[in-house]
């Protein structure tokens, strides 16, 4: 027989044990599996008529059990709440007696809530304490971190949609045109805008690929910038559509100049990998100064019809918008021309 | 400074004085953004600039304000997770006083890159204990005592505390247990997962 402060000593450090006879009836339970049934004697009942053990499997008697001393075990309870507990059983230092030392693994999560276990119902040396405050920590840090990436996916559709920048070459997009284009008619500037269309590059995309598309875009977008000044505006609009404003010109001259500059250049074919890319542009303008008020929708309405009369009158050109343009704006571009026109204009 | 000590200063002002008031800091210190975001990193300075705001806006010395930050931080139902990791240290005050030490382990468990200072705690006499925090930025050691403070409340102990000094980046309070169990504390179990 175990003297009774051995079933002290077990109390202390292992709280969650049992104590069975060699006829599997229950001797003693430590305090903090009492508090697992508070409703049940468990002493004197069988271990198996308490518990089901799951692993090892088919176990249906003592000297089955008995038979498994030392090895894992996974058990539950019969009665509900079925709390799943592992434990390990030994032979007891007192003729026949083992024990039964169990413990919640994974399942204490639920266990310290359906129990109301305190932290004084753990060993010592148990770990458990340790393994809630993480659980929670990271729970806590986690959340924080969750919350962080939804308002971060948040700002950047935000940013998005707030750009100015066209991500494939790197200048302006149509908001930063029209965000200029207001900024300048309200401070009563004098400028210039181009819209400009770049002709032929439909059949580039078709032939060559997209990937020569984007080369083609962005070096055109490369040279717009190189003719013009720092501070004038060089924007991607649409496919194959740009839009530059040319601040402090009222000289047509100059823009007369600058346009012929962009048209003789984009003219260049442009190599990519081994094939040539052949383009043009076709530019209509607007200046300012020929408004009494400026209105943006205008100015850019205007600046379409004169585009489309450079393509009208045999592309590669530059038109400067007249109000009698605005009369023949009906006038339907030509068609496509056949690859000989493309190789002449190259 | 780990963005969760300024979210820390920013949540106090929020649940304790309103929003505006908090946008009126953010005027003041010239913060970029009105909010911090808690597991971003920032500049210290912006955090002292951010403290000295609050000071200014609510017309309170600093060490008050830091001090109501730190009781803020484990009394407020907003910040109720943060006392339960606090009630996981110990069963009772004193345990928990004796646990400080482990504090900085502690919180590196939780949040990997937040390193608070260095804590010892000696017990002096039978209830008297020191509280040492080394390489601190100026302050934490009243942040420290608005903890010590609040969660004295929270066991349901009486406690005097008082703040001895501050040195070269080392802040020293002292700790008198009057009674351990002066009032019923707040409830904690293992099992109720914060909100």
């Amino acid at each position: 027989m175990m003297e009774p402060t051995s079933f002290d000593m077990l109390d202390v450090l292992c709280p969650m044990h049992l104590v069975l006879s060699d006829a599997g009836r229950v001797v003693h339970v430590g305090p903090t599996l009492r508090k697992l049934r508070p409703e049940q004697a468990l002493v004197d009942r069988g271990f198996l008529d308490i518990f089901a053990v799951k692993r090892p499997r088919a176990i249906g008697s003592v000297a089955e059990l008995c038979a498994v001393a030392g090895a894992k075990l996974h058990v539950n309870f019969r009665d509900s709440p079925q709390t799943e507990l592992k434990g390990v059983l030994v032979p007891g230092p007192g003729r026949a007696q083992t024990i039964v030392n169990l413990s919640f693994g994974i399942s204490i999560l639920d266990g310290v809530r359906d129990y109301a276990l305190s932290a004084a119902d753990f060993a010592a040396t148990d770990l458990t304490i340790e393994m809630l405050y993480l659980v929670e920590a990271k729970s806590a840090a986690m959340e924080a971190s969750r919350n962080l990436n939804k308002r971060l996916q948040i700002a950047r559709v935000a940013a998005e949609e707030q750009a100015f920048t066209d991500t494939l070459t790197g200048v302006k997009n149509r908001r930063a045109v029209n965000h200029v284009l207001s900024g300048l008619i309200a401070s009563r500037a004098q400028f210039a805008l181009m819209q400009i269309d770049l002709d032929f590059f439909k059949a580039v995309n078709d032939t060559l690929g997209h990937a020569a598309g984007d080369h083609v875009l962005q070096t055109v977008a490369r040279i717009m910038v190189e003719e013009t000044r720092g501070h004038d505006t060089v924007a991607r609009v649409g496919g194959d559509e740009f839009v530059i404003l040319l601040e402090a010109i009222q000289d047509r001259a100059t823009v007369e100049r600058i346009g012929r500059r962009i048209i003789d250049r984009l003219q260049q074919p442009i190599a990519y990998r081994d094939q040539t890319c052949v383009i043009a542009g076709s530019i209509g303008t607007v200046l300012s100064h020929t408004y009494e008020e400026p209105d943006a929708d205008q100015i850019l309405a205007d600046a379409d019809i004169a585009l489309y009369a450079s393509k009208h009158a045999g592309r590669a050109r530059q038109t400067f918008f007249r109000p009698e343009l605005r009369d023949a704006a009906d006038v339907r571009v030509a068609p496509f021309p056949d690859p000989a026109t493309v190789s002449r204009l190259a | 400074m780990h963005g969760l000590v300024n979210r820390a200063v920013e949540g106090f002002v929020c649940d304790s004085y309103g929003e505006e008031k908090w946008l009126e800091v953010v005027r003041r210190a010239r913060l970029e953004d009105s909010h911090f975001e808690a597991m971003l990193s920032y500049d210290d300075a912006i955090t002292i600039k951010t403290v000295t705001a609050v000071a200014e806006v609510l017309s309170r010395p600093a060490k008050e304000v830091l001090e109501d930050i730190g009781a803020y931080l484990v009394s407020h139902p907003k910040t109720e997770a943060l006392r339960r990791l606090m009630r996981f240290s110990g069963d009772s005050y004193e345990e928990f006083l004796q646990s400080l030490d482990d504090l900085p382990d502690r919180a590196r468990l939780a949040v990997s890159d937040l390193h608070l200072p260095r804590t010892e705690v000696h017990e002096q006499s039978a209830n008297q204990f020191t509280v040492t925090c080394f390489d601190t930025v100026p302050g934490y050691g009243s942040v420290m005592m608005g903890v010590l403070r609040a969660m004295a409340d929270d066991y349901g102990a009486l406690v005097f505390l008082e703040f001895i000094g501050h040195d070269a980046g080392v802040e020293k309070l002292a700790v008198s247990l009057l009674e351990a169990e002066f009032a019923e504390g707040r409830e904690f179990s293992l099992g109720v997962r914060a909100g």
